[in-house]
């Protein structure tokens, strides 16, 4: 990259009101400093209780399904495939407004499932959501990392907004899935 | 029967389980990345505890946040309370005044699970 373009990421996040950003792979490790550091940020910012605990909420489901994404694929280590394990994420604060946006790869078959279960869930209202949480959160298996497939479906609750997502397809096995998830 | 006292960390609650008082307190944040990890000693203690009870017994809930991996172990914590014979159970699920979404928690898992919840606002957890 050269210094030129260096600046133009910057002026290109600045425009873009991002606030904090991070690209690479979520460990256990970045996770705790990326959550440490934007709750000293919101204090900081002097932003209310509700919005700081919404916030962190979202992030931290966002981190977890990216740290738990990692820890699920098994493909031998080279470049590449540190490429595919990185994410995106950025945190961005517009008037008053939070918008945590996350960016990575994911298996093409994988895809069509989340989408399948976003779609789901933008269809629901405040009720809607609420029954079906209670029902997957009553009836779902486990796996062994405790994660339930209940993150979603609350980080469209904790938002109180539609889940902003898309798939691009990068080839016939692996799409980029990013997703907008807005606070406010 | 021990007390079962764990220290608050960044990523897991306070615990403080007092088998002679009848209180299980649970309180701050349940973010780890392994909640069934962390919730395992608590479930043991509680299989103990099952043995010889007191009359009540009372889930102090006072938590600030916790991530949905953690929302199964305490589900399937209180399921376990829920079995337990020959003491009156019940929860006391605090949240912080405009908490909304920490009040509404405690409503799915008073949906679900059939001990007696009371809700009680607080200005600080």
């Amino acid at each position: 990259m050269s210094l030129a373009n260096v600046y133009s990421l910057y002026r290109t996040m600045e425009d873009e009101n991002v606030i904090l950003s991070f690209k690479g792979i979520v460990t256990a490790e970045l996770l705790t400093s990326v959550l440490h550091i934007m709750e000293a940020k919101m204090d900081s910012m002097h932003e209310t209780p509700r919005i700081r605990k919404k916030v962190f909420n979202v992030l931290v489901e966002c981190l977890q399904n990216l740290y738990h994404h990692v820890e699920n694929s098994s493909t031998p280590a080279s470049r590449e495939f540190l490429e595919r394990k990185s994410a995106l994420v950025l945190i961005v604060k517009e008037n008053d407004n939070f918008i945590v946006k996350t960016g990575n790869y994911i298996d093409a078959d994988k895809a069509q499932e989340l989408k399948d279960r976003l779609e789901i869930i933008n269809s629901m209202d405040k009720e809607g959501l609420k029954e079906y949480y209670q029902n997957s959160l009553n009836n779902s298996m486990v796996s062994d990392k405790g994660t339930a497939g209940l993150g979603m479906i609350d980080i469209a609750r904790k938002s109180g907004n539609k889940l902003d997502f898309e798939f691009l397809k990068i080839n016939n096995e692996t799409s980029f899935f990013c997703l907008n998830v807005k606070i406010d | 029967m021990e007390k079962l006292i764990l220290e608050a960390s960044a990523k897991t609650p306070e615990v403080v389980f007092d088998p002679a008082a009848g209180t299980l307190l649970l309180k701050g944040r349940s973010i780890p990345e392994n909640s069934i990890e962390f919730y395992k000693p608590l479930n043991d203690w509680i299989d103990g505890y099952a043995a010889s009870p007191g009359s009540q017994t009372v889930i102090e809930m006072k938590l600030e946040y916790f991530n949905t991996s953690s929302s199964k172990c305490i589900l399937d914590l209180f399921k376990k309370l829920e079995k337990l014979n020959g003491t009156d159970v019940s929860v006391n699920w605090y949240f912080e005044e405009d908490d909304e979404d920490m009040e509404e928690a405690g409503e799915d898992y008073q949906a679900i699970i059939k001990l007696p919840f009371k809700m009680i606002e607080v200005e600080e957890i």
